[in-house]
């Protein structure tokens, strides 16, 4: 089909060397009408305005287990499932998070076994938006784009600038102006171009697609979000490769603009057509905030049509209330025989207490999330007695210690003094 | 009465480069329409065969998302600014 931006007449990767890289990117399709396009920094059809995803080639020989697992421990192991043909070039050492078994938690749950996809450790920046970033920074870099940006609620931030800073790339990062101190000062030290918007999330997204129309910037959430949303697929492939190749019953995740989980069953879909898995795959839950749940109402009134929320919620990482991914998240939730569940404010902190007490895990309010829909999940008897479930925890507790701040409210306090130490430890009930 | 609309470059191809209209009409829909009879090839990028509005594209009135407003009935006066935004983006 012929588009402006050129014709893309096989699957095969484009020939066009770009003069400083070592790689080149993938050709572009739009997942609702099927128009092709030739590697460029734009996300949207032309034609239908839906999204573009990239092009893989239909013919290459996938790799096998041995040869993976051969591979250095980031995302780029999976590098034939990523959209660039060749090494990267920046972030090379993003991903190959821990994944954690929870007995605890399987426990609460009622379920057979229970794991954390444990991305609060994630390089460089502390949550799963370093896999997106490696990916995008690398794009930029092929298109010959010197500047990178993005719009977000935290975490995205704190990655753009980190891995900007280390590739040495200008940064613009458009931030809510009334985001955590800790994912600002998080963002701001590695000294971008960091601009706070009077708004919300929703209103900071649109002054970046604009701005993504009007400068020449890669923005990585924008303009490079074809390559950008990839990343997450390796969220999936590691899952699979530690718990030795095979597939979880369930995985529950959380959702803001419903990406994550969206490439989650792509990433699942691909690794069971390269035969590498043979499992059925995972049943998808998505867990939101009541304060800003318009993916949950999507599933639950099982509609196609998104009604955005103006975000009330102390989970600001999830705090999108017009979510670009949403309807897809909605689908693939379906299609799997998933659910989606919403929880209170209360409940999030209470979901990240008990991880952390019973897994030594300390995630950030949407960990919290997707602990306390787990919970809610559970309750509901969407989660199976035999079930084996991979929670995932996308963000770190240090971003985001605000709403724990009274559990530190009755602590003792006493002396340098033995005496005062024996009494304390031999009273009937410590605090 | 008298508003702007403003384009994104994917669709100010479609107005020969203009990505600043002027149009008229009371409610958004109707100035959507008077841009789309002025533009054939861009009508059928703003809006369905029925008139409704796509998932993929967003209409802001003044910094409004018009979804909180009426969606396509949101009144206008004289002066707004309406704003077209592909809605592929973020998360």
């Amino acid at each position: 089909m012929l588009v402006s931006g050129g014709i893309v007449s096989s699957p095969k990767r484009p020939a066009r060397d770009v003069d400083e890289t070592r790689f080149t990117l993938l050709p572009l399709r739009c997942a609702v009408c099927g128009a092709r396009y030739e590697p460029a920094p734009v996300a949207i059809c032309e034609q239908c305005l839906g999204p573009l995803e990239p092009e893989y080639p239909a013919a290459e020989a996938p790799p096998t287990r041995a040869t993976i697992a051969s591979r250095e421990r980031s995302l780029w192991r999976y590098r034939e499932f990523l959209p660039l043909d060749g090494p990267p070039e920046l972030s090379p050492d993003s991903g190959f998070t821990p994944l954690l078994e929870a007995p605890t938690l399987a426990r609460r749950l009622g379920v057979a076994r229970a794991w954390l996809k444990n991305d609060s450790v994630s390089h460089p920046s502390l949550s799963f938006k370093d896999r997106v970033v490696a990916v995008a920074i690398n794009a930029a870099r092929a298109f010959g784009l010197d500047t990178v940006g993005c719009a977000s609620t935290g975490n995205l931030a704190n990655a753009v600038a980190a891995q900007a800073a280390r590739a040495g790339m200008p940064a613009w990062i458009f931030i809510p102006h009334d985001l955590e101190p800790a994912k600002v000062i998080a963002t701001a030290v590695y000294r971008p171009h960091l601009v706070r918007i009077r708004g919300t999330y929703d209103d900071v997204n649109r002054l970046c697609t604009q701005a993504a129309d009007r400068f020449r910037w890669g923005i990585v959430n924008v303009n490079l979000r074809s390559y950008y949303g990839e990343g997450s697929k390796t969220v999936a492939f590691e899952i699979a490769e530690q718990l030795g190749w095979r597939l979880p019953t369930a995985v529950i995740a959380p959702m803001a603009g419903g990406s994550l989980l969206t490439k989650l069953n792509k990433g699942f879909n691909e690794f069971r057509r390269a035969g590498l898995v043979s499992d059925e795959l995972p049943r998808l839950f998505g867990a939101q905030a009541e304060g800003c749940a318009p993916i949950v109402r999507l599933v639950r009134e099982n509609s196609e049509v998104i009604q955005p929320a103006i975000p009330n919620t102390i989970a600001r990482s999830l705090a999108i209330g017009s979510p670009a991914d949403g309807v897809f998240a909605a689908r693939a939730i379906r299609k799997t025989g998933g659910w989606a569940a919403a929880v209170s404010d209360q409940e999030l902190v209470a979901g990240i207490r008990l991880l952390a007490e019973t897994s030594g895990v300390f995630a950030e309010t949407a960990g919290g999330v997707t602990v306390a829909a787990a919970l809610a999940l559970a309750a509901g008897g969407h989660l199976r007695a035999d079930d084996e479930v991979v929670l995932c925890i996308t963000g770190n507790g240090l971003k985001t210690v605000d709403p724990l701040s009274d559990i530190i409210s009755d602590l003792p306090t006493i002396a340098p003094r033995l005496r005062d130490l024996a009494q304390l430890v031999e009273q009937p009930a410590l605090p | 009465m008298p508003v702007t609309l403003t384009l994104p470059t994917v669709l100010s191809r479609l107005t020969h480069g203009q990505a600043t209209l002027e149009a008229s009409g009371t409610t958004v829909g109707e100035v959507v329409t008077q841009v789309a009879d002025r533009f054939p090839s861009l009508g059928p990028r703003l809006r369905d065969e029925k008139g409704g509005a796509y998932p993929f594209i967003a209409f802001y009135l003044n910094d409004q998302d018009t979804r909180f407003l009426g969606g396509l009935d949101a009144p206008v006066t004289e002066g707004d600014e309406i704003t077209v935004v592909l809605a592929v983006a973020g998360g």
